[in-house]
């Protein structure tokens, strides 16, 4: 039996964990258990590891050879090590993400505190959007959406930053 | 600056705290990372050195960390390290790096830092007893306060970016430090673990040797961070907590109601063997010293203060010990020297009484 992370060298360490109602089996060498921090009983989560290695294995069908452009992750260093290179790689590696973070997190969208200069920039970019189309809809005289964008746009506007943190 | 300065005293002999009979210590980290920078294990050295240049400095100039310890990992020893370790301050993983990666913390070590650990920040607070609340609060202003100085990876669909995606989100980790004796020796320990697990919660030992928990000191954390925002974690988990003190306390009435013998003959039998072992190892003398935390919260102990046990809890660990002395102590002198230590501290300490209401 090959080791699941390397495909390499002989496993000697056999894992097994019931997640939900599927049994998930892990089968290491000895090189990569002591990379993964097995016998480090702090360092090491199998849940973390198993994670990992599934929701990479899906990835990897989708798009095999992807690199972030911005520090040069690739897929494969993400199933070796279970986490990411750098804040960039979230948005090259999205697909896939989602069913990964469902298992591991009780939502897939945020909620609670965000830096407020992110708050802003969103917000900006979401006004920019619906003006956009709010003069598309006057253009194209349809003053019903029209009406329903201004006051969108509006209530953005006049939204404070603060509010928006939960 | 130096460390022996801000470690002279162990924390324990600290403020009390809330429900600290069961519940020794509260902590909330958030994970942070900077934006355009590569996360800290992916980063070559080089830039693991330019974000502890930006980092470090903003760290050191918040209001509460003004007079902080602070330093690079390479400026440190390594048995200095092992005692941060010890002390709960900076993790394993962190007392292995060197330039690149630091640590600032606070005197009383409520608060504490680690720049470039798995993230570029992760900042803690800890408070004496049940506090997660009050723990959350003063790390959440730190990091409104960073957040004016650093700009931090994030987006409004997925929270904190953080290196890896199990803390994704809110990047929060609240935990709590449990003495639960009575539910050991009643043998309910694990029927709790379990159910405390199903509602996605994490339970794990001192130092995280599986449910064997070296002197029934366990940790009960969050484990998802995305979808739920700090308060709902927060309070969620406090109230787990307080679930688990009742769950303790109960174990602890029915186990004097039922075995009083048993449980006036372990702590019994602690106390003579802590007080007079001349060879005693970390792990017997930290299970020893949960029950005699337990003689003293069951008032069997004139004299003796719950403080000085978690001193004692943290001073005989292997660290602790070898600061005490300058000579370089193997595993067996440490176990003599340990024995030594605890002979002494209990030498005043009269023999335990049963308690005279029952």
């Amino acid at each position: 039996m090959l080791c699941n992370v390397c495909n390499e060298n002989e496993a000697t360490v056999h894992l097994t964990q019931i997640v939900g109602e599927k049994l998930q089996k892990v089968d290491l060498c000895e090189g990569c258990s002591k990379e993964k921090g097995i016998g480090d009983p702090t360092g090491y989560s199998l849940a973390d590891m198993l994670l990992g290695l599934g929701a990479t294995e899906e990835a990897d069908e989708i798009s095999p050879d992807l690199k972030c452009p911005a520090c040069k992750y690739t897929q494969a260093d993400f199933k070796k090590s279970g986490r990411f290179g750098c804040p960039e790689c979230y948005t090259v590696f999205s697909e896939g993400l989602e069913s990964m973070l469902k298992s591991m997190h009780k939502g897939l969208k945020h909620v609670g505190k965000t830096p407020r200069t992110v708050i802003a920039q969103d917000s900006s970019r979401k006004l920019e959007k619906l003006k956009a189309q709010l003069d598309q809809a006057v253009e194209e005289e349809n003053f019903e959406e029209a009406a329903r964008l201004r006051d969108e746009i509006n209530s953005l506007e006049s939204v404070p930053v603060e509010d928006s943190k939960a | 600056m130096n460390l022996e300065e801000y470690l002279a005293s162990p924390v324990c002999a600290k403020p009390e705290g809330p429900e600290d009979r069961i519940v020794m210590s509260s902590r909330v980290r958030l994970a942070r990372n900077l934006r355009d920078h590569a996360f800290p294990t992916w980063a070559k050295q080089k830039g693991r050195i330019e974000s502890l240049q930006l980092i470090r400095p903003a760290v050191e100039s918040l209001p509460k960390l003004d007079s902080a310890f602070s330093a690079g990992m390479e400026e440190l020893a390594t048995v200095d390290k092992q005692i941060l370790v010890e002390r709960h301050l900076i993790s394993r993983e962190h007392a292995a790096k060197k330039a690149g990666s630091g640590v600032v913390f606070v005197e009383d070590e409520s608060i504490c830092v680690m720049i470039n650990e798995e993230d570029h920040l992760r900042m803690q607070a800890i408070l004496p007893g049940l506090q997660v609340q009050e723990a959350w609060k003063v790390v959440d202003e730190l990091d409104t306060q960073l957040e004016e100085k650093l700009e931090f990876a994030a987006t409004t669909e997925l929270g904190y970016l953080t290196a890896c995606p199990t803390n994704l989100g809110t990047a929060i980790r609240v935990s709590a430090m449990l003495h639960l004796p009575g539910l050991v020796l009643a043998e309910q320990i694990n029927q709790i673990i379990t159910s405390v697990q199903k509602l996605g919660l994490a339970v794990r030992g001192l130092y995280g040797e599986g449910t064997e928990a070296l002197g029934n000191v366990f940790q009960v954390s969050n484990q998802r961070t995305l979808g739920e925002s700090e308060a709902e974690i927060t309070e969620r988990l406090g109230k787990v907590l307080r679930q688990i003190i009742e769950n303790e306390e109960n174990a602890r009435a029915t186990l004097l109601e039922d075995k009083p013998h048993t449980v006036y003959n372990h702590i019994g039998r602690a106390y003579g063997i802590l007080a007079n072992a001349h060879i005693i190892a970390s792990k017997e003398t930290m299970n020893l010293l949960s029950l005699l935390r337990l003689g003293v919260d069951l008032g069997m102990f004139k004299g003796l203060d719950r403080g000085v046990i978690d001193e004692l809890f943290l001073i005989t660990q292997p660290a602790h010990l070898q600061k005490q002395h300058t000579d370089k102590l193997d595993a067996e002198e440490r176990d003599v020297r340990r024995a030594e230590m605890l002979r002494t501290r209990l030498r005043k300490i009269e023999r335990p009484r049963i308690p005279k209401n029952k």
